[in-house]
């Protein structure tokens, strides 16, 4: 038998604060649909998928109920589906292209009602070192695929440590982000919030809308995202005198075991499904419901707003404690793993954003330390696509100096100006429009070309 | 992992039927209390169980159902949760 402090400090921890599941994603690899005949390549994606993931949401729900944690999300990512492509669009116009490519987001978006997940990730391109015609395709029909689908998750990796930054993917994806949003304008841009663009994206998270079924992955693949900002909340209020050191202990301690809890599910939904168990994902991923902040845990160890002078150390000790805790408990770690920082999903940022506490400068510092990047935010519509780009290109820059997974996810709020408050709903949260620096870099990043990779990529 | 086990704790004021109630629920499906310990916490009544579910005559999620509703009747919290999470967390 357990002692009581161990059964109350569980029973705590997933009913007082809100420790879960955040998603159990199932990876599919589609290479093996690939066919020139695009109807046939479609019928493949579908039988494949429905066939492997038909039992994924009654299995999940079975093993919530019988263990009782609760499991939030359910998803599927898939081989990047610019691979796909390839061979359809070859011979093919690029309007004809792109009409196939859009077909194929759509096709995606029916498999998601049909088994009944949340999102399918991988309507994705890589293309860090140049464009393949099939990549260049996808990535174009990302507005009109991401506007007419609500499932549909995208993600263009286009910088990596090995590869440096795609500049001229960087400019494109200004304009690409502009035309979502332009083209979801009644939903305040919300198809940019199944968009991301990326620097060394995890071939294996779990979180949208980067997760897709990354190259060297086996056929089939569950992979956890655990998450529990609030069990740390909790550590970091009970314990408000202690030291960095011995704080950081309190937080590695708790991490270790929302961490196994990651590691049971894991295994059990990959034992039901007869699948690998890939990783967990060590991540502290906020939501709009009160508690389940990082800004919190922040501005619970000390800070008046998170933004103040101090965040950065906060978030990297948060950071650091979590991913050393984490590692014990599971046999693979994977994906992004760290906290996340995305302003309209946390409660927290969304307030420090308002009292003027945060701006894009202080949480692009934030970046280097924690594991996602520059997530969630909603700037104004009237934004150039040179400083879109130029954003991107900054975040790149800190992902492939620092050897990390660095996502961009903005939303340029169509006719709206900074302090304005907009809603995107549900778990995605609403936010102020944050202010973006009205000084331009248009000449800097119409340079394009690559950009080097850096010095720290030559290993071996 | 070996045999199916269950940690159920329920919290509340205390009141006089609290035991039998949830043990005589878990009797009535085939539920086999294995340990059982009670404190007061913070002026709270808590109840911790430790129950075999091998031989159970109904669904797990059934006789969670069913425990959670006892308790509304009995005026307390009851919750459950599989041995296995109390293991992977405190256990290596």
């Amino acid at each position: 038998m357990f002692s009581k402090e161990e059964v109350i400090e569980t029973f705590e921890m997933i009913h007082l604060s809100g420790l879960n599941i955040r998603t159990v994603t199932l990876g599919i690899n589609l290479l093996d649909c690939i066919d020139k005949d695009f109807d046939i390549m479609k019928n493949k994606i579908h039988n494949k998928m429905t066939k492997k993931a038909c039992n994924l949401i009654k299995e999940v729900n079975d093993i919530e109920s019988r263990f009782g944690i609760p499991i939030v999300n359910k998803r599927v990512a898939v081989t990047p589906i610019s691979f796909l492509l390839e061979s359809v669009v070859a011979d093919l116009s690029d309007k004809d292209s792109i009409t196939r490519s859009i077909e194929l987001a759509k096709t995606l978006n029916e498999i998601a009602f049909e088994i009944g997940v949340d999102y399918i990730g991988g309507f994705s391109a890589m293309v860090q070192k140049g464009f393949t015609k099939g990549s260049k395709i996808l990535i174009e029909s990302i507005p009109k695929a991401l506007s007419n689908t609500e499932r549909v998750c995208s993600c263009v990796n286009i910088a990596a440590t090995k590869s440096g930054i795609n500049v001229d993917a960087a400019l494109k994806m200004g304009e690409i982000i502009k035309k979502t949003a332009a083209m979801t304008k009644k939903r305040n841009g919300i198809g940019c919030t199944k968009l991301s663009v990326y620097a060394n994206v995890p071939p294996d998270t779990p979180f949208m809308p980067a997760a897709h079924h990354g190259i060297g992955e086996s056929e089939f693949t569950i992979n956890v995202g655990i998450s529990g900002p609030g069990v740390i909340r909790t550590v970091v209020e009970k314990n408000p005198d202690l030291d960095f050191r011995s704080l950081a202990e309190k937080i590695k301690r708790t991490s270790f075991k929302i961490t196994r809890v990651g590691e049971l599910i894991g295994r059990e939904v990959a034992n039901r499904l007869n699948v690998n168990f890939g990783i967990v994902d060590l991540s502290l991923a906020p939501t709009p419901t009160k508690g389940e902040s990082i800004a919190d845990i922040i501005q619970m160890m000390g800070i008046d707003y998170c933004g103040a002078p101090g965040s950065t150390a906060a978030l990297a000790l948060l950071t650091d404690a979590v991913k050393k805790g984490g590692s014990m408990a599971t046999s693979f770690v994977g994906g992004m793993s760290g906290a996340f920082i995305p302003v309209s999903e946390d409660s927290g940022m969304v307030k420090a954003l308002q009292v003027g506490a945060l701006s894009l400068e202080k949480l692009e510092a934030m970046t280097s330390v924690c594991s996602v990047g520059l997530d969630m935010i909603a700037i104004p519509g009237d934004t150039p696509v040179e400083t879109i780009s130029a954003i991107i290109l900054d975040a790149m820059a800190i992902g492939i100096m620092n050897n990390k997974p660095m996502g961009v996810r903005l939303i340029p709020v169509p006719n709206k100006e900074a302090g304005e408050k907009i809603e995107f709903g549900g778990l995605l949260g609403y936010s102020v429009i944050m202010p973006v620096s009205k000084f331009g870099s248009g000449r800097f990043v119409k340079r394009g070309g690559q950009f080097p990779s850096p010095i720290s990529s030559l290993t071996g | 992992m070996g045999k199916e086990r269950l940690i159920i704790i329920t919290l509340g004021l205390d009141r006089v039927g609290i035991v039998s109630g949830i043990s005589s629920t878990l009797a009535n499906h085939n539920a086999n209390i294995i340990e059982l310990t009670s404190s007061e916490i913070g002026g709270s009544f808590v109840m911790i169980m430790l129950v075999d579910i091998s031989t159970l005559n109904t669904s797990t999620s059934e006789l969670q159902r069913i425990l959670v509703n006892k308790g509304k009747k009995l005026g307390v919290q009851v919750t459950v949760q599989h041995e296995d999470v109390f293991r992977y967390m405190h256990r290596i």
